[in-house]
């Protein structure tokens, strides 16, 4: 079997920001908490690989902090999008018919209807800017996604004979959703959770820009971009490195998830082999 | 034939006429904070005077673009031996812009309005001297003071001491009525405002016909609009990076002039540890203000060692006394008792001398052991936190107004420096009127809050204007906030 080329593409990239970020943790070209005003604005180069900053600093070494950052971000709020939505989606699958079934479907329907990035911003500009509030910002928003995704594929395999056989053997329907359709429906989570992992690095970088992600002196691709922009026509390195990242990054990962989907699903598969 | 000649040639004449006079009888004036309203009698904001200081309300006295107090709506004034009474002479004919005339009732009017128990005058210690204002004649005003006050004149010239008609007041919040060269017009909130030459001006009258004030925020915006040629004139130009680029443009001439700014890092005295001497001394040794004028202004201001405004001839230059010296700062703090530092909250406002210059002193003062947490404001929530609230340790913010370091007497201004010392010192010099010993106790109070390092004192704040080439007559320094356009005209 081969592996699709956006796999490998969406992969590459990844990794690179990936292992930047995990690189980060014990070296960094420069430190970024010392500026240095003198070296301000320098282009690309030998010494500094991406050029420095409106202070100075390593914008290589930024970029590397701010993936963690982002990465971080992304992943907690999908973690809670994951760790909420799934067993949610799981149980009004279970419950399917019921009033707990409708209540959390129109739960999730309610925080659906909301547009997300106007609510992360309420949510920050109430509760103080910050990480912590970005990821939870980002993460409310990623419940509804994986709720409806679980139920809709689990639904499918609750008239599936393998289910029925397990409910003739007395299992209960929490066990039977736990072991027998999780691991049907693992694929599609992850597929879904790449995606949302690019948006949450998309949403992390746009409350960033507009000063409600993460606080300075932490690296933030945003707040970079932000920092950059009336310096586009003097040192344009400044504002394209940190755009670039964003939109390589958030690439990187959508071709992964295409990838990764071609692959996982069972159909697609069926064909290629 | 004659007769249709003598016509079209009176009508190229008018038309060249017309088009050499009224080529730009229009001008566009960008500014980048929106007045919240346009009483400057009852508003703090800086960005009321901006538009209507001179334009559309004059007062008693009034400053020029060099700092200097001239006359104006008085004429003259003599004073008395003892400097207690001034008695005014105004100038006659002078109408407000919905036709009624400005007389002394009106000076009566305004001044007791300013000082009366219930005014909302931002700046109400203007006229604390005050303790009576009499009409003697229509055009006559005598003021008498209840101990001598050698700063009156100065203090009659402030955008919060205009003279405004009591037939007109209570509108002056949305629809402003003044004696000024220029009559407002329109308002439309979040965009712009709009004056007109006022054809009844008692002086010299606007050369422009109208003007427009837009209010531009964003620093990238603002310089989109210049290029763009959408404004003509942007006072107080947010983007210090772009001035080169305006430079070299043969479209535009930069004016970069002095302000009564003092940007200071403020810092909390009313709470641990700022209410210790030495914290407060090691943090005005860990800052390098050279490094903050270039990283965060791009090389404009000039560095200041106490709130007082360089180019004033009572300035004493007292930088050496918060040198940058990060190892004598670390000593300090050891001295104060945090031989490890400690962590507090910094406040930043807007504008890009507070959130640039608030991560340039961030990594100096975290270089010493001090931690900052940064929290941006806008500037409604620092009014109501930082400086109504008294919540922060660390603050970034320009003081603006000229001849403020009465505020160090003030215990519970937002830094909340007590020292019975200093607020004696000012009564002093409230009472005082000869010039030397004036300067004597200015000076001294100026070292008494540089050696008590009630905050770290930063640079003096440069105000640049963006101009297209050839616009002349606009103020290159702010000694107040203003943008008059009385004299402004287009080549």
């Amino acid at each position: 079997m081969r592996l699709p080329r956006s796999l490998l593409l969406g992969a590459l990239l990844t990794a690179l920001f990936l292992g930047g970020a995990a690189l980060s943790f014990v070296w960094t070209p420069y430190d970024i908490e010392l500026l240095s005003i003198p070296d301000r604005l320098q282009a690309p180069g030998w010494t500094h690989w991406l050029g420095t900053d409106q202070l100075g600093r390593d914008i290589l070494s930024m970029i590397m902090m701010g993936a963690r950052t982002s990465i971080a971000v992304a992943l907690l709020a999908v973690g809670i999008g994951m760790g909420l939505g799934i067993p949610l989606g799981l149980t009004a699958a279970a419950r399917r018919g019921s009033l707990l079934d409708e209540v959390i479907m129109r739960g999730n329907d309610l925080i659906f209807a909301f547009p997300s990035l106007v609510i992360a911003i309420l949510i920050t500009a109430v509760f103080g800017a910050g990480a912590m509030n970005a990821i939870i910002a980002i993460g409310i928003f990623n419940i509804p996604v994986f709720a409806r995704l679980t139920r809709g594929a689990a639904l499918s395999f609750w008239s599936r004979d393998f289910i029925l056989a397990a409910r003739v053997a007395g299992k209960s329907s929490a066990r039977i959703s736990v072991e027998h359709i999780l691991p049907n429906i693992a694929n599609l989570m992850i597929v879904q959770g790449t995606i949302q992992f690019s948006l949450g690095i998309l949403a992390e970088a746009a409350l960033s820009y507009i000063g409600l992600g993460a606080q300075p002196p932490t690296a933030s691709w945003g707040r970079m971009l932000a920092d950059a922009q009336t310096l586009a026509s003097i040192a344009p390195h400044v504002a394209l490195v940190p755009g670039l990242a964003i939109v390589l990054m958030v690439l990187g990962l959508n071709l992964m998830g295409d990838g990764l989907r071609d692959l996982l699903d069972p159909r697609i598969r069926v064909d290629r082999t | 034939m004659s007769k249709l000649t003598t016509f079209l040639l009176a009508g190229t004449t008018a038309l060249f006429a017309t088009a050499a006079f009224a080529q730009h009888p229009h001008l566009n004036v960008a500014m980048q904070l929106e007045p919240p309203n346009l009483d400057p009698t009852a508003g703090a904001a800086q960005a009321i005077d901006s538009v209507v200081y001179s334009n559309i309300f004059e007062g008693l006295t009034r400053f020029m673009s060099d700092g200097s107090v001239v006359p104006g709506l008085a004429e003259s004034w003599d004073i008395s031996e003892d400097g207690l009474v001034y008695t005014f002479h105004l100038h006659s004919g002078v109408t407000f812009h919905d036709g009624t005339t400005m007389d002394a009732e009106d000076v009566k009017f305004s001044l007791d309005r300013a000082r009366a128990e219930d005014s909302t005058n931002a700046q109400k210690g203007l006229f604390a001297s005050i303790a009576d204002v009499s009409v003697v004649d229509p055009l006559t005003v005598r003021i008498t003071l209840s101990a001598p006050n050698g700063s009156l004149l100065f203090n009659l010239a402030w955008g919060d001491a205009v003279i405004v008609a009591p037939e007109s007041i209570g509108e002056a919040a949305t629809h402003p009525v003044g004696t000024g060269a220029f009559m407002f017009q329109d308002w439309v909130q979040g965009d712009h405002i709009d004056i007109t030459r006022n054809p009844n001006y008692w002086g010299t009258p606007a050369v422009l016909e109208t003007a427009t004030f837009r209010f531009i925020s964003d620093p990238t915006a603002a310089f989109a609009a210049l290029m763009a040629e959408d404004v003509d004139v942007f006072v107080g130009y947010p983007a210090p990076e772009n001035l080169p680029q305006f430079e070299a443009d043969p479209r535009f001439q930069v004016l970069v002039g002095n302000t009564e700014g003092e940007t200071i890092l403020a810092m909390n005295n009313g709470r641990e540890p700022f209410n210790n001497r030495l914290v407060r001394e090691a943090v005005a040794h860990a800052i390098d203000r050279q490094a903050i004028i270039d990283g965060a202004m791009y090389g404009l201001g000039t560095p200041i060692g106490t709130h007082f405004a360089p180019h004033n001839p009572d300035y004493v230059d007292l930088t050496a006394l918060s040198n940058y010296d990060p190892e004598r700062a670390r000593q300090l703090l050891t001295e104060a008792g945090y031989p490890d530092g400690f962590t507090t909250v910094m406040t930043l406002p807007p504008p890009s001398y507070a959130r640039r210059g608030g991560e340039i002193i961030a990594a100096q003062l975290r270089a010493v052991g001090i931690q900052t947490e940064i929290q941006n404001q806008e500037w409604a929530q620092w009014l109501e936190t930082t400086f109504r609230g008294h919540d922060f340790g660390l603050t970034i913010v320009s003081h603006t107004e000229p001849m403020d370091i009465g505020i160090y007497a003030n215990p519970d201004y937002y830094f909340q420096y007590d020292n019975p010392a200093f607020q004696a010192l000012m009564s002093t010099l409230n009472e005082t009127t000869d010039p030397a010993q004036r300067t004597a106790l200015l000076q001294q109070a100026q070292r008494i809050i540089a050696e008590d390092y009630v905050n770290a004192y930063l640079f003096e704040l440069a105000v640049p204007t963006v101009a297209r080439t050839g616009i002349e007559g606009l103020w290159r320094n702010q000694p107040t906030a203003a943008i008059d356009l009385t004299a402004v005209s287009w080549p």
